[in-house]
């Protein structure tokens, strides 16, 4: 099914997308049919500068195993991070 | 059989006589012809919607596929194109209609067109292509597994649309409805619900559900592809369009 189920938010920091790196302001969660991974869904996600255009994008599609282990990681590694760095 | 086709980006005018890129397929033949209208699914004005327009252009009809993205995203790949327009909530319905219109309006201004037009949509497209057959005079429309012809989207889609079973009553033309058993979106509880309306406003249609088949198995380059249902899907479309455009 298209879902269109959509979680917006508002990020700080740079990805690095075909034209090189730029400043991302906005993300977008969803699951969803992918464009390109070899899955009927996937968790897909959109690091946006819409200032910049439909084109400042840079898109990860995972499969749903795959994005709950990228979340478990981040979580992890953030958490052990020294305290006042973040 | 002399076969050639010329298939291009064109400019239509649209939605509020906005300008907007759309792709042509058309017999190199001098007609008459049928036409076309194929309507994108939510991935966008993509390589393999393009194809389904030559093949049509193949089988000897006029084919138009507008890009219903274009003004969010003009020149971006379609993929980017897919993800603005998704954020966004996807298409609005007046200016589908309108954009139907207009591509419609240039498939009759053809010179070879036998004054014939049809659509044909897929996914959301599929909505589509009903959408605009209960909003436009035309001669024939397909939908494949369009959602939300009937039901609603569920809580938290940021999806702008809504049933629009309740105008079957204004469809200006036969349908033809391909659908797979194993979706859920359409559900077959929801389909049979559109034919029960279809019923009982005394409409032409013909609907095929495929089992083994779910949400998109039209598309050739996804994992949803099922060859035997679009194959046979195909053959329906050739069929109904024979009838009702050539």
């Amino acid at each position: 099914m298209c879902t269109y189920l959509t979680e917006k938010i508002a990020i700080s920091g740079s990805a690095k997308g075909g034209s090189g790196w730029f400043r991302v302001t906005d993300g977008s969660v969803y699951f969803d049919h992918p464009v390109h991974a070899p899955y009927g869904h996937t968790l897909n996600i959109d690091f946006l500068a819409p200032a910049q255009g439909p084109s400042a994008r840079v898109a990860v599609e995972l499969s749903a195993e795959s994005a709950r282990a990228l979340m478990k990681a981040i979580e992890a590694v953030l958490d052990s991070a020294p305290p006042g760095l973040e | 059989m002399y076969d050639a086709i010329l298939a291009e980006s064109i400019t239509i005018t649209g939605h509020g006589g906005d300008a907007i890129e759309a792709y042509a397929a058309r017999p190199m033949r001098p007609g008459p012809a049928g036409g076309v209208v194929v309507i994108h699914h939510m991935p966008g004005y993509d390589a393999p919607t393009k194809e389904i327009a030559r093949n049509f252009a193949v089988h000897g009809y006029n084919a138009v596929v507008p890009n219903l993205y274009f003004r969010e995203a003009p020149g971006a790949s379609p993929d980017d194109a897919a993800a603005t327009a998704r954020a966004a909530g996807g298409v609005p319905d007046d200016r589908l209609v309108g954009d139907v219109a207009g591509a419609v309006a240039y498939l009759k201004g053809l010179t070879s067109s036998n004054g014939k037009a049809g659509t044909i949509g897929y996914c959301s497209g599929g909505r589509q292509s009903f959408l605009a057959a209960v909003s436009l005079p035309l001669d024939a429309a397909v939908d494949c597994y369009g959602a939300f012809v009937v039901g609603t989207p569920p809580e938290g889609m940021p999806l702008k649309v809504g049933p629009i079973v309740d105008k079957t009553p204004q469809l200006s033309c036969p349908l033809l409805g391909l659908f797979g058993a194993d979706d859920q979106h359409p559900s077959p509880e929801q389909v049979a619900e559109l034919e029960k309306a279809l019923q009982e406003a005394g409409k032409t249609y013909e609907f095929h559900s495929y089992e083994g088949a779910g949400h998109a198995f039209f598309s050739v380059n996804r994992p949803a592809y099922r060859p035997e249902a679009a194959m046979d899907g195909w053959q329906k479309i050739f069929d109904f369009f024979g009838r009702y455009l050539a």
